[in-house]
């Protein structure tokens, strides 16, 4: 046991760390609006490490799919992902940028000072940036409880959809999208055990008879959006960096035909006399 | 007026406008950044055959945009929603004067609204009353994330906001366009989030607010509030040509607006010069909700007919022939317009 723990503990000081520590490490960064990680979008466009006699100097570039991507959202991702490459062990110095955005200047000289999200927007900023980040967490598990119960009433004709308001976790098939369900309530703290009624509010309140109908049609138009926009996203992106569909993950929710077409003639946005 | 399958569609482009992106008229950085968003938007949602070249895209003037609409474009008539832009683009990225000037030569085919920002206060106001005196416009275009000095936008449910629709109301400019953006003050929120509309349509239930791209990328947001409130209207801008990249999206968002919002309060835009109207027109013509999204009734030839044209004409009293017209649908003020037909068919 002991002998076991002190190779791991020397091991870890001898090896450094590497590119793939460093992308794991993003693979853990969400985009707070996608609730997808930044590493899957697409949104990393360079990795690069030196050493120094105190440790790896870690350098990341992140790009986003358009110059007017929301600030706070830009800022949020490239926050998070100077404190996940700074936990790593081996690191001495983390530089985060994000390119070509209407804010770089202002995000990338608050990152560097660690200047946090107030000190970086100033008057801009009131409180903190918590309160965005569950609104989307209650969002994202919104569009995970839908895409369950929708999938049960396509599998099953026989089943109203007042009736999908008494379904519990235990009634779902087990696959992607439970397991997506299942990982979002976590996150709010709502119950995970199977008798647990999948058809609840962001308190884990379930809905009267009469109010299930609606609860769902609502939850519906959420997950239309979220899938929307997180196509639209990376669709966006490829457009604007050419090569950078290379980088992306396949998302199965809400794909279609298009998606498996990447390559559009990159064009530069300058105008050649 | 487009023609398909004996049908007959007359159609108002309900947003469309005339802008200068040379870099010239740019004032900073941010100037090049915004349009070079919109031409992606553009080449990623287009069809490869309608893509423009990027200097194509930078400008295109009156004349360009008249064979645009007009004559290649079926419309028989279009409405300017100019985004003015100071803080981007020296001279404005909407050219306010030339599409005045473009409407006021063409009556009978163009409408010209125009646009104001609260924070100018006062002086804002004398301007507004000036600018109608000579313009006569009926609507506004609001872009609520227009930067302006230190400030990157602004609520419809600010206090100076209030006063400007007070202003609109005492001089009959009844319809008011809104485009949310991204950079609202505080950060802290999200600043996609159409709740002040939902303020402002309560407390000012005479005028109509049409929220542009209908509400993206907020759909649910924008449903909800259209839902409770009789005058809230959405435009298709930007939403509209997912239906060729997207069309499974499209879908869903055309199966959800008609379930919340009706099929009387969904106007067609363009966003022209993002997209030109003729392929827009005729895919939506031709365009179904897929047999397998059981969740949603197929769109029927009058809904279609009432979002390419007679909603907003009626909005605007835009003369329509007499045989092209259509009764309104019986829906109710508030509430989801449409349940009936969004019924999953399994359950019948």
């Amino acid at each position: 046991m002991t002998a076991a723990l002190t190779e791991r503990t020397l091991r870890r000081r001898d090896v450094s760390v590497t590119a793939e520590d460093v992308r794991q490490a993003l693979g853990a960064v969400l985009d707070p609006e996608l609730d997808e990680p930044i590493t899957d979008l697409g949104f990393v466009r360079s990795l690069e490490i030196t050493r120094s006699l105190a440790g790896a100097v870690v350098t990341v570039h992140l790009r986003l799919p358009t110059s007017f991507c929301s600030p706070n959202f830009a800022y949020l991702m490239a926050a998070d992902s100077k404190d996940v490459i700074s936990a790593l062990p081996g690191v001495a110095a983390v530089v985060v940028e994000l390119d070509d955005h209407h804010d770089s200047a202002l995000i990338n000289a608050g990152l560097a000072a660690d200047a946090g999200y107030r000190g970086t927007f100033g008057q801009e900023a009131e409180h903190s940036l918590e309160e965005l980040r569950w609104t989307f967490r209650r969002k994202a598990h919104t569009a995970a409880m839908e895409r369950c119960l929708t999938e049960l009433l396509r599998a099953d004709a026989t089943l109203a959809e007042e009736s999908v308001g008494t379904v519990r976790l235990g009634d779902l098939p087990a696959g992607r999208s439970k397991d997506a369900l299942v990982r979002r309530r976590t996150a709010l703290g709502l119950p995970t055990e199977p008798a647990a009624v999948v058809l609840v509010d962001h308190d884990g309140i379930s809905y009267p008879p009469d109010n299930v109908p609606m609860a769902l049609r609502r939850a519906r138009s959420t997950r239309i959006s979220i899938d929307g926009n997180a196509h639209f996203c990376r669709g966006l992106l490829r457009t604007r960096y050419a090569g950078s569909g290379a980088d992306q993950t396949d998302r199965p929710e809400g794909a279609e035909a298009a998606d498996h077409h990447h390559l559009l003639p990159f064009t530069v946005k300058e105008i050649h006399p | 007026m487009y023609s398909k399958d004996g049908e007959n569609y007359f159609i108002v482009d309900a947003h469309v406008a005339l802008w200068d992106a040379r870099p010239e008229n740019q004032r900073n950085i941010q100037g090049k950044q915004f349009i070079d968003c919109f031409y992606d938007y553009h080449r990623n949602l287009g069809p490869e055959e309608e893509h423009w070249s990027y200097e194509e895209f930078l400008y295109q003037g009156g004349e360009r945009l008249m064979k645009d609409l007009f004559q290649d474009g079926y419309v028989d008539h279009a409405i300017f929603q100019p985004a003015y832009l100071g803080a981007f683009y020296k001279n404005g990225f909407a050219q306010v004067e030339e599409a005045y000037n473009l409407a006021a030569a063409n009556p009978g085919k163009l409408t010209y609204n125009h646009c104001y920002d609260p924070r100018e206060g006062e002086a804002g106001l004398d301007r507004l009353r000036a600018d109608h005196e000579k313009m006569k416009f009926k609507g506004v275009k609001l872009y609520t994330a227009e930067w302006r000095g230190e400030s990157r936008g602004y609520k419809l449910s600010d206090p100076w906001s209030y006063r400007y629709f007070e202003e609109c109301r005492k001089l009959g400019i009844k319809n008011i366009h809104i485009h949310k953006g991204p950079t609202v003050r505080p950060l802290d929120r999200d600043a996609f989030d159409v709740a002040d509309v939902d303020h402002a349509a309560s407390d000012f239930n005479d005028l109509n607010f049409v929220v542009e791209h209908v509400g993206l990328p907020r759909l649910e947001d924008f449903c909800w509030i259209a839902t409770q409130e009789p005058n809230v209207h959405g435009g298709l801008a930007v939403a509209i040509p997912f239906m060729h990249t997207r069309p499974r999206y499209f879908a869903q968002i055309m199966g959800e607006l008609i379930y919340w919002i009706g099929e009387d309060r969904i106007q067609f835009s363009s966003d022209y010069a993002i997209w030109s109207p003729r392929w827009l027109i005729e895919r939506f013509v031709d365009f179904q909700i897929p047999e397998d999204m059981t969740e949603y009734a197929p769109l029927t030839v009058n809904q279609k007919k009432k979002i390419l044209g007679l909603n907003a004409a009626k909005m605007y009293d835009i003369p329509v022939p007499a045989d092209l017209q259509l009764p309104n649908a019986d829906e109710t003020k508030t509430g989801p317009r449409q349940p009936e037909r969004a019924d999953l068919a399994g359950v019948a």
